[in-house]
């Protein structure tokens, strides 16, 4: 099945589903050397969001977050690919300087089409994602 | 959004990697704020300079950047001043991180001097209506309203694409439906000197994003214009502010006063002198600082004739950008003979040097905003005479 959005970053990623109904600061929430969620109040504490294709709704706090991002994917722990309902500047740059495609807008409601642990494929360079048809 | 041949080119990477990316940034923010097409830029002022703020993770990101700046680009405050980091008490390990971040940008063709001013720099002369990317709050402030030029303010890697490509997606204070007022503020009292912080520091609270239009009963200086709309993008996030009969695109346009109107009295401006920034409103004041956004020719005229003769006994810091400082060797030199310290490239709120007092007094609506959050200290605003007169001993 293939769902429609918006392209912001580009290129082609496949990996397990996180979801994550909270926004995420990227500066703060999340530990750059790891790819862990440190942040107790975040509702993915705990979890890495290294090579997940992470959904959540959109980023916030520091624009610093942009270069967390950048280093997350230089240590390797950088999720593969993100879709988020609507991007803003932080992540979006942040996604495009450290090329993990980034899709938002989706024609279908992201939370209620997936849940965590499904393979899914991301495609920036058509803006749109591949659920495999069971 | 549209691009032309040239553009869809850089996009597929016919230009390099480094252009690819910076195209694709543009092209991002460009959808995502709903721009029609690119437009050129006179002149770029890039953020996330300072090692205090961007960390070891934009230095990596700026490190692996390759290309060169293709118009006049300079640099936000960093975190020090580039020469004398050891007098402010700035560690060995931090001044080394910073130097390396300078250096990177100067790799890309970008003028390595670091201010929040770049309004003073020969080269960077603006004009009205000129299309700018500019980063810092208070330059795109006074860029947008004092001269009447256009800019967002831009983040650190837009700002940088936008220098590298030589042009910004056009959205935002660049169209003109996007700069009419839609707040009104009433000022009932005459305003000099320092009122002009604790003017902007309420009026960004009451305005948010909004773009403000003000009725004033005194005429404002350019440096009092300056001190306002840094106060407004830091309790606020006013990015562009007109006066009425005062400022160029407000006297052009003949803008309607907003249905929505806000009085302030003089009650409110003495209100902020009056309270403490921070957690601790009983503690002294142990530094003073102005040059917030960095002084002009003209303010640090005013300081030296003021400080002329006098003896500090505590830290007074004078912020102001390198290519100021050295036009003007005079005037460094009177406020220098007193004891306190004309520091370049840097300001008390990028750099980390205030995190060893306690309490800082500032003629700057935006420091006394920012202080307490960025430094951990107590602030308080005061005007130029009262900040002196706090580090100036009693017997002179």
């Amino acid at each position: 099945m293939i769902i429609k959005g918006r392209k912001i970053s580009r290129g082609i990623a496949e990996g397990k589903v996180l979801l994550s109904k909270d926004p995420i600061s990227f500066l703060g929430n999340v530990d750059p050397e790891s790819g862990k969620i440190i942040d107790p109040n975040h509702m993915l504490y705990g979890k890495s969001i290294s090579g997940k294709v992470l959904v959540f709704p959109y980023g916030k706090g520091s624009t610093v977050g942009s270069y967390v991002i950048y280093q997350l994917s230089k240590n390797k722990v950088a999720p593969a690919a993100m879709i988020n309902l609507d991007s803003e500047p932080i992540v979006a740059v942040g996604a495009i300087i450290s090329e993990i495609p980034l899709v938002d807008r989706l024609e279908k409601n992201p939370y209620s089409l997936l849940k965590d642990e499904d393979i899914i494929k991301v495609n920036g360079n058509l803006g749109l994602i591949e659920i495999e048809d069971k | 959004m549209y691009l032309t041949t040239d553009e869809e080119r850089i996009l597929e990477g016919e230009e390099g990697e480094t252009l690819r990316k910076a195209m694709e940034i543009l092209v991002a923010l460009g959808d995502i704020y709903g721009a029609d097409c690119l437009i050129p830029i006179k002149s770029a002022q890039i953020a996330g300079v300072s090692y205090k703020t961007i960390g070891d993770a934009g230095l990596e990101w700026i490190s692996d950047l390759k290309g060169h700046v293709k118009v006049p680009s300079v640099l936000n405050p960093a975190g020090m001043d580039m020469i004398r980091w050891n007098e402010m008490g700035i560690s060995r390990d931090f001044a080394k991180k910073q130097k390396q971040i300078v250096e990177a940008y100067g790799r890309l063709g970008i003028n390595t001097m670091c201010t929040c001013t770049p309004y003073y720099l020969k080269g960077f002369s603006v004009g009205y209506g000129d299309h700018l990317a500019w980063s810092e709050s208070s330059a795109v402030s006074y860029a947008n309203s004092v001269i009447g030029a256009r800019t967002n303010r831009e983040g650190g890697p837009s700002a940088l694409s936008a220098a590298l490509v030589g042009k910004t997606a056009n959205y935002g204070y660049h169209l003109d439906e996007k700069r009419i007022p839609n707040i009104g503020i009433r000022v009932e009292c005459n305003l000099k000197g320092a009122d002009y912080g604790a003017l902007g520091y309420v009026a960004g609270k009451i305005s948010g994003n909004m773009v403000p239009i003000f009725s004033l009963t005194s005429n404002p200086t350019n440096d009092e214009l300056k001190s306002l709309g840094a106060a407004m993008a830091a309790s606020g996030a006013v990015a562009l502010y007109h006066v009425e009969n005062v400022t160029p695109e407000a006297r052009k346009m003949k803008y309607d006063f907003p249905e929505e109107v806000v009085v302030i009295e003089r009650a409110d401006i003495e209100e902020v002198y009056a309270t403490v920034g921070g957690s601790d409103g009983n503690s002294e004041c142990d530094v003073a600082a102005a040059g917030c956004p960095h002084c002009s020719p003209k303010e640090l005229e005013s300081i030296a004739q003021m400080i002329k003769g006098k003896t500090v006994d505590k830290e007074f810091w004078v912020f102001t950008s390198r290519e100021v400082a050295t036009k003007y060797p005079d005037l460094v030199e009177t406020i220098e003979k007193s004891g306190a310290k004309v520091l370049c490239d840097t300001c008390m709120i990028v750099s980390p040097a205030a995190n060893n007092f306690h309490h800082m007094a500032v003629n700057s609506g935006k420091a006394y905003s920012y202080i307490p959050g960025m430094c951990r200290i107590n602030s308080t605003l005061c005007d130029l005479e009262h900040c002196i007169k706090k580090v100036v001993s009693d017997d002179n």
